[in-house]
């Protein structure tokens, strides 16, 4: 028994809820990867063992196997903490933002950098529930700054939007240059 | 001397001039936003950086890692918020002082230790570079690849309590490396027969996901926040006098973060804990620490920020980078073609000697700003977290986008993303992910060219660099098995906290 305590004394440290279910996801991760290891690499005869297109992946995914298995003993034996699948929930929430983010990328190239960053701004301040002008005025202010300094002024490489197209000739040469 | 002159003239450019002023002014903003920390702004900013030139790009990510934890102090100080993970133990001392009605003496202090923690951390590196000149040519592929062993190791164990993540995790970084395909052999690795893998896994992606979008997740989730710190009365410079009177504490405190900043994987956090333990020993008020001690005050800030200037040592004289930051600004080194390591030491001197030089202008041009600037930063913290959020959101999407114009680059950063705020929920580290993948592409890089020469593995460690820097992997390895024999035996069990270094970067 007191080996066990010492066990989780020594694997016990800065956990939170959700640690288990983590620990588990990413041990079968790497099992899954570890698994493809001979047919997702190649093995050149002949050639060094050091030198071999699998050697560094077989060394990582050996470590990572070997610890996360071991973070998952340090898990199953630490003291359970409440809240486990809430805290999973509030990852899952994270993948509405994320879809977010690539609805936002695919727009661009379509809409142009600058209308996309405006309404992406205003209808993502909405989503976080912000109503009021001044904070909304706030979001697009910032977005055409942000606009502005990439864009026009550090003319970052980003793609002219598709509706562009549709300007008068004047105005479609500096939207297609500045924004 | 001459190659002084050469750096000076190197930084006698007006978009240098702006680069470092934007650097060093955006730092210290982008630090005082808790929350947003130099490594979000720094992944932001990175391929904004690639169409400059080396100098100027490196001067503008240099000036926001020099000056951010500035900027992070202030929250610390007037609102019990670190700006940035390594303001953490600021704010022990510094909002016990504000609580005091001491604000200004706490800011003032907090803002000259900075400074002098930053000038000697420049100071040590302009005196140790001619002996890195001399060292670094002796690093052949089969030192830096034990070096960067040692990297690897060294932030795996510098994760107390949670090495096994910090292992499996340093792991994945080096397992995201290999992905695509073989630089020598030309033969796919984990591509799954799908063509946007065989270019691999861009570090940038992952770093703005991991980071930026993780960050911003985590704020739009999160209930919206708003903090509202009392302005600063008075005159900062006031604390410049009291500053001299510790200059004992200030001066060892800036010497743990030099030492702890030069050895890759440890950083800032463990240099306060050391110089803060330190003052407290020595200090004829020990009790005052944690209820408002200046002393304290200066340990935390002159030993964070003594560590940037020495976090360039391994990584301009060996290419190794020693922290998340770094190896970001590695990145803006390849992309001109600038090889850190050995060779810059004989090619580029001047280059090396104007990044020295810029690092004493930022300190110089972060401390005359904050003199005037310390309520405007206030205002600026008020900012609602989820607008923010949103702000961290689009910015990410510069960052990732102009890399190639690719959207799958953007699905890749947005898993990152998640995965990043799985890691900081669950308070594991996201560094070892970074230095995975930064230190196992050198690895696997020198340890195929230190084949050519290797007939038996004693033939690795035949020459005496290598042979030292093998005594101290097994040194680090004997050392943390006796610690963890010594905790066996004594039972030990260290109380459970929330702060961990990577957390807020």
């Amino acid at each position: 028994m007191s080996r066990v305590k010492t066990l989780q004394a020594l694997f016990k440290r800065y956990r939170r809820p959700g640690d288990i279910v983590f620990a588990w996801l990413f041990l079968a991760f790497a099992l899954f990867l570890l698994f493809h290891l001979t047919s997702q690499t190649q093995y050149k005869p002949g050639g060094k063992v050091f030198a071999q297109p699998r050697f560094w992946p077989a060394v990582s995914l050996i470590g990572m196997t070997v610890f996360a298995a071991l973070h998952l003993l340090g898990s199953a034996l630490s003291e359970r903490i409440e809240g486990r699948w809430r805290e999973v929930g509030f990852w899952l929430r994270s993948l509405e933002y994320a879809g977010w983010f690539i609805a936002y990328a695919a727009a661009v190239p379509y809409l142009g950098y600058l209308p996309s960053t405006v309404l992406a701004a205003l209808l993502l301040a909405i989503r976080a529930g912000f109503g009021s002008p001044r904070v909304l005025g706030a979001a697009v202010l910032s977005a055409i700054a942000i606009v502005l300094l990439f864009k026009s002024f550090l003319q970052v490489k980003l793609p002219a939007g598709q509706v562009y197209e549709y300007l008068p000739d004047g105005l479609r040469q500096i939207m297609l240059t500045y924004f | 001397m001459e190659n002084f002159l050469a750096g000076f003239e190197l930084l006698a450019r007006w978009d240098v001039g702006l680069a470092l002023l934007i650097g060093s002014i955006g730092g210290v903003i982008i630090g005082a936003i808790p929350g947003v920390g130099p490594a979000v702004a720094i992944a932001i900013l990175l391929p904004a950086t690639f169409s400059l030139e080396p100098i100027v790009g490196l001067t503008m990510l240099l000036g926001i890692y020099g000056s951010s934890m500035y900027g992070g102090a202030l929250p610390a100080v007037l609102i019990n918020t670190p700006g940035t993970a390594v303001n953490a133990l600021t704010s022990y001392d510094g909002y016990p002082m504000t609580k005091r009605g001491e604000a200004l003496r706490a800011v003032s202090l907090a803002y000259f230790a900075s400074f002098w923690g930053g000038l000697f951390g420049i100071l040590c590196l302009i005196l140790l570079s001619p002996v890195l000149a001399i060292i670094a040519p002796m690093f052949g592929s089969r030192e830096i690849f034990l070096a960067a062993v040692l990297g690897i190791l060294l932030v795996i164990l510098a994760h107390r309590g949670q090495v096994m993540a910090a292992g499996m995790l340093a792991m994945f970084g080096i397992f995201l490396q290999t992905i695509g395909l073989d630089a020598v052999t030309y033969t796919k690795r984990f591509t799954f027969d799908m063509t946007w893998l065989s270019s691999g896994v861009n570090l940038i992606v992952v770093v703005l996901g991991l980071f930026a979008l993780s960050q911003a997740f985590m704020l739009l989730i999160s209930p919206n926040d708003s903090p509202h710190p009392q302005p600063v009365q008075g005159r900062p410079s006031k604390g410049l006098r009291e500053l001299l009177r510790h200059k004992r504490v200030a001066t060892a405190a800036s010497g743990f973060g030099v030492l702890m900043g030069m050895i890759p994987g440890v950083g800032e956090f463990t240099a306060q804990f050391m110089s803060y333990t330190y003052a407290q020993r020595t200090s004829k008020q020990p009790d005052l620490f944690g209820k408002g001690s200046p002393e304290g005050l200066i340990a935390s800030e002159a030993a964070n920020n003594a560590v940037p200037a020495a976090a360039m040592v391994p990584l301009l004289a060996l290419g190794i980078p020693g922290e998340a930051l770094t190896a970001m600004m590695l990145s803006v080194f390849y992309v001109h073609n600038v090889i850190p390591g050995p060779q810059l030491f004989q090619n580029n001197i001047d280059l090396v000697y104007a990044l020295y030089i810029a690092l004493i202008l930022l300190n110089v041009v972060v401390i005359c700003f904050l003199m005037v600037s310390t309520n405007l930063l206030t205002k600026i913290i008020q900012v609602p977290t989820r607008l923010l959020g949103i702000l961290i959101l689009i910015l990410s999407f510069v960052g990732v986008y102009s890399l190639r114009n690719s959207l799958t680059d953007c699905m890749m950063a947005a898993g990152f993303g998640v995965l990043g705020l799985i890691l900081k929920r669950l308070n594991l580290p996201i560094v070892p992910i970074i230095l995975g993948m930064v230190l196992g592409g050198i690895m696997e890089v020198k340890l195929r060219s230190a084949m050519a020469r290797v007939k038996t593995p004693l033939d690795m460690i035949d020459r005496p660099l290598a042979f030292i820097i093998f005594l101290t992997i097994l040194l680090v390895l004997a050392l943390h098995v006796r610690t963890l024999i010594r905790e066996h035996r004594a039972r030990e069990q260290e109380t459970d906290h929330d702060m961990h270094d990577t957390q807020l970067r």
